[in-house]
């Protein structure tokens, strides 16, 4: 263990922050602005924290570095464990970017109870974070069902008109899909326990335990659910439309940018790794339902009248992308799908934020009461067209990249997906463009839309870092590529491993890879 | 001096004559004077919490019919800690519904006494007896605001169900007696064991009787007509007090009876007992869904709990034996500080019962509303609340045990279960107050005890360790 238990501190450091604003007394919201102020400062110390890790971090290794290990409750081998590798490290990061920018973007809209607000905010990324970093089975249930509460709040407290219905659906979903894998985890603990004589939920320890394939398939299927719901996975993904909509704009920046990432990263994490003889079984119809999932959101979002809903069906569509990256099961696959995060969390967090600025000023997010933007917000339009380029992948753009390697992985295994999940990329380009002709271009139809203002310095601040990821992202992939790819690599070894005799596959021949097909066929 | 044979029963005799003491400072009371009557049940539970400890690993057998084993010790603890927290909740209640605080403390304390002989009692008929001793004076509480309908029709139903079931359990222990020629439970334990008596259709007929009995007192389904309606007319406190402390003496004699003295009849009463757990779940759960009265569904939530503990009785083995002293212990705290936020909430001819009385409490009440919100989280099982972690010990077990079924119809009601809990949260934090009527400030002193109940809660949420290794020790000395 390190002398600064550093993964500790960045999980324990934002609601060691919410803590401290509880007692400030805020009668009437006289201190609003301190409270923004204080929760924006506690952000950024957290980010700085990321990075700290980020450069600690060893680029070359594939295993769990900077471990942290505790026992915990030994009666049943739960462990305080943490650890990060190359998959964790950079949502981590993510969520250390994202927290800070979404705050900033809520000094406009959130007005109300602003203290809770920070509070649930803040409470929310540590719990995020412990999702990420949390190798003990235990441990990650516990960070992924305590997250639920502060997003419930902010929806429920937060949101707009119908946020009641949507919280409630939220949590009840959510909830629904994870305790079964509870029933799995434990399903699994206790065959660890018959096999050595102990329990453990140690994410290593079960890795090394050879589960038998009747349990893996039932425990895969618990485990997918709770992730598929949610990524969400065509067809869980109806609650993610209202979630969305309803969710004030930082809320919705946190659920898109972060909470739908830690569905996929179930996925990547545990449920590939844990149970790679089912997978590989389920790997095809996972990816059947990830391409409904692309073409589906896209048709939707091309029909929504409101920006947001649309927004939120083109995450359906993304998040499509990511799980098909995943069931391809090889490297390129795997490291489109985790880069493919990245950018949805950059990009889909800032199309958020713009979609909640036009709402501060206008009330209103419906498309046709806009139009004609680009000569009275210029430099909103010109940030806007950039992250709705890089929504897009366009080359040079961090969308791209991840694209490019889902579709790259995808074609490697079976063509047909490829094939079907590259309409998405057209489609989307169809209702991002279509959408953003309509808001921007054009004269000016709605006389309220003639004295909108454009950026405040604040939002300029918010907007700015996303630009410069999405271009950085695009330009310099490998800074981000490399450190995953030791992880990535391990897991796809983990998969291979698990089917020694399916390694030389048909499908690819002199690919030192497994196609996830072959072993589907194989079944 | 009849010496050491006392030891055993000291705690019980401390709670009784706290009991005693309170009464006759009732008697005494000038009308109008105040006195400290609160404070006399106090000491006679600190003094029974430290005898309890003083005897903790002693084994102390009295009169040959009670042991205090850690396990009956366990569950005094949890008593005397519902006691303590309810009698420190009460003061501004009684005072509010003009309630007799001599005969209320002392019928408290009563009960409480009888259901720690039950918790260590070793013999059918002093089960039997301390099941009767706490019953009645619980029937009182529950009949205690004699000028409420509710309360009389409530009373009134628990008494003529309970006399009912007590003949039950009564002709259970006759049909035990008469095959096994004792009531002694270590006597009957030998006899079964050693005659293989499962076939006696007799004995499974007196276990089916002890189960009706049992069944009753902990509310489990089909024997749980009587608690929606007992619950509801009891004043809000007392119903805290009965869904805790009766559950968790109920389940403690259960638990002696039937994993230690009927353990050799296993194979025949855990399927009985598994669809009792099954029902009680599903029924407790989804009834409570309907309702728009907080109490009532308090009540029924108390019900879905009972399953859960039934659920840890089934599945009882080596690892997962001590989840039900954890789960009881952790319920008791949560649920009567529950029903206790209600209790404080209340005035005299408005009842803070209704969901719509909970509208937007957070702007007014902000603390009270946060104390409540932990204790629906922690009763719905979210990390890190007490709720989830023994929760998550009872499914643990259900699954060594390879019952996978009632462990998935248990974590599915408790999603059901969150979905009324959390309507709750909504009108506290997501609806706007309506209406000018002003919501009583609770005492300092019972918001401290709010909120010290919080801080246990939490740390058996997050450091569970000690309190699972008690357990543990605990339950092995019956099983």
């Amino acid at each position: 263990m390190a002398v600064v238990p550093l993964l500790t501190l960045i999980i324990a450091l934002p609601f060691a922050g919410a803590l401290l604003l509880l007692p400030v007394g805020n009668r009437d919201n006289r201190r609003e602005r301190f409270f923004h102020v204080a929760a924006l400062a506690v952000s950024l110390v957290e980010l700085a924290l990321t990075l700290v890790l980020w450069t600690r971090f060893d680029a070359t290794r594939g295993d769990f570095q900077m471990v942290e290990r505790i026992e915990w409750i030994p009666a049943f081998g739960i462990q305080y464990a943490l650890g990060v590798d190359g998959i964790s490290l950079f949502l981590v990061v993510l969520t250390g970017f994202l927290t800070p920018l979404a705050l900033l973007s809520s000094w406009g809209s959130v007005h109300r109870k602003v203290k809770e607000f920070c509070f649930f905010m803040l409470a929310l990324e540590s719990a995020m974070i412990g999702v990420f970093l949390a190798t003990d089975l235990f441990l990650f249930y516990l960070f992924w069902d305590a997250m639920l509460i502060p997003m419930y709040f902010l929806i429920g407290v937060w949101g707009y008109d119908r946020r009641i219905y949507a919280a409630v659906k939220f949590i009840l979903y959510t909830m629904a899909g994870s305790v079964l894998m509870l029933v799995a985890i434990l399903s699994v603990a206790y065959l660890h326990s018959t096999a050595t004589g102990s329990y453990s939920f140690s994410y290593e320890a079960l890795l090394a335990l050879n589960i038998p394939r009747a349990l893996q398939v039932w425990c895969f299927l618990a485990f997918a659910v709770a992730f598929a719901i949610k990524v969400p996975l065509f067809p869980f993904h109806t609650w993610l439309p209202d979630a969305h909509v309803e969710a004030p704009t930082a809320g919705s920046v946190i659920l898109a940018g972060i909470l739908l990432k830690m569905g996929t990263y179930g996925l990547v994490r545990f449920a590939f790794p844990l149970f790679p003889d089912a997978a590989a079984y389920f790997a095809p119809y996972l990816a059947v339902l990830a391409v409904i999932g692309i073409v589906y959101g896209a048709l939707v979002a091309m029909v929504q009248p409101d920006l947001k809903k649309l927004v939120a069906y083109s995450s359906v569509s993304h998040l499509g992308f990511v799980v098909l990256g995943i069931a391809a099961m090889n490297v390129q696959g795997l490291q489109g799908a985790v880069y493919q995060m990245l950018n949805h969390g950059v990009s889909t967090g800032a199309l958020f934020m713009l979609v909640g600025m036009l709402s501060d000023r206008r009330h209103t997010r419906l498309i046709t009461e806009f139009g004609g933007l680009k000569s009275v917000m210029p430099r909103f339009v010109a940030v806007f067209m950039i992250i709705t380029l890089s929504s897009i992948g366009l080359p040079g753009l961090n969308g791209f990249v991840g694209e490019f390697l889902v579709l790259f992985g995808a074609f490697r295994w079976d063509w047909r997906f490829a094939a079907v999940a590259a309409s998405g990329v057209i489609l989307s380009a169809v209702y991002m463009l279509w959408m953003f002709q309509r808001v921007n271009y054009g004269s000016v139809t709605n006389p309220k839309n003639e004295g909108l203002k454009d950026l405040s310095a604040r939002e300029w601040w918010a907007l700015a870092p996303t630009v410069a990821m999405a271009v950085f992202m695009g330009v310099a992939p490998w800074i981000f590529l490399q450190p995953m790819k030791p992880a990535i690599d391990r897991i796809v070894s983990r998969m291979a491993d698990a089917q020694p005799q399916r390694v030389v596959s048909a499908v690819v021949g002199e690919m030192d890879q497994v196609s996830p097909q072959s072993r589907g066929a194989g079944e | 001096m009849i010496g050491p044979a006392l030891n055993g029963v000291i705690p019980v005799i401390c709670v009784t004559l706290a009991g005693l003491a309170c009464l006759l400072a009732e008697a005494f009371r000038h009308k109008g004077e105040r006195m400290p009557i609160a404070g006399l049940g106090l000491i006679g539970l600190a003094g029974a919490g430290i005898s309890s400890v003083l005897l903790w690993g002693r084994r102390a057998e009295s009169f040959g019919v009670v042991v205090a084993d850690e396990f009956g010790l366990f569950i005094s603890v949890v008593l005397i800690g519902i006691g303590i927290l309810t009698i420190v909740l009460s003061p501004g209640v009684l005072e509010r519904e003009g309630l007799p605080a001599g005969e209320y403390y002392g019928l408290v304390l009563f009960a409480l006494a009888g259901m720690m002989l039950m918790a260590v009692a070793n013999d059918l008929i002093v089960i039997f007896l301390a099941l009767e001793t706490f019953s009645l004076a619980v029937y009182v509480l529950t009949g205690m605001r004699r000028d409420r309908l509710q309360s009389t029709e409530g009373a009134f139903k628990y008494f003529l169900l309970g006399a009912f079931s007590s003949a039950f359990f009564l002709y259970g222990i006759a049909f035990i007696f008469g095959l096994t020629g004792s009531t002694n439970l270590d006597a009957i334990g030998t006899a079964v064991a050693a005659r293989a008596m499962s076939a006696n259709p007799l004995l499974l007929v007196g276990m089916g009787l002890l189960i009706v009995g049992f069944g009753f007192k902990v509310a489990a389904v089909p024997f749980h007509m009587w608690t929606p309606d007992a619950y509801e007319g009891a004043p809000t406190m007392v119903t805290g007090f009965m869904s805790t402390a009766v559950k968790a003496a109920a389940f403690a004699a259960f638990a002696r009876v039937f994993l230690s003295t009927l353990e050799p009849l296993r194979a025949d009463w855990t399927p009985v007992l598994w669809v009792l757990a099954l029902l009680t779940m599903i029924l407790g759960t989804v009834v409570g869904v309907a309702q728009n009265n907080l109490k009532r569904m308090l009540a029924y939530s108390s019900i879905a709990h009972g399953g859960y503990l039934l659920v840890a009785i089934v599945a009882a083995n080596e690892v997962g034996k001590a989840s039900i002293l954890f789960y009881l212990a952790v319920y008791a705290v949560t649920n009567l500080a529950a029903f206790a936020v209600l209790a404080l909430l209340s005035e005299h001819d408005r009842p803070c019962e209704d969901l719509k009385d909970y509208k937007g409490l957070w702007h007014t009440h902000p603390a009270v509303a946060a104390l409540l919100t932990v204790f629906l989280l922690s009763l719905g099982g979210f990390p890190p609340m007490a709720g989830f972690v023994a929760k998550w010990y009872v499914f643990s077990a259900a699954v060594r045990s390879g019952e996978y079924a009632l462990a998935i119809v248990g974590v599915l009601t408790s999603v059901i279960s969150v979905f009324f809990y959390l309507r709750v949260v909504v009108m506290m934090y997501m609806t706007e107050r309506e209406g000018d009527e002003i919501v009583p400030r609770p005492s300092r002193t019972a918001m401290a005890a709010l909120a010290l109940s919080v801080l246990v809660i939490l740390y058996l949420g997050v450091l569970p360790t000690r309190m699972l290794d008690l357990a543990a020790a605990s339950i092995s000395t019956i099983f």
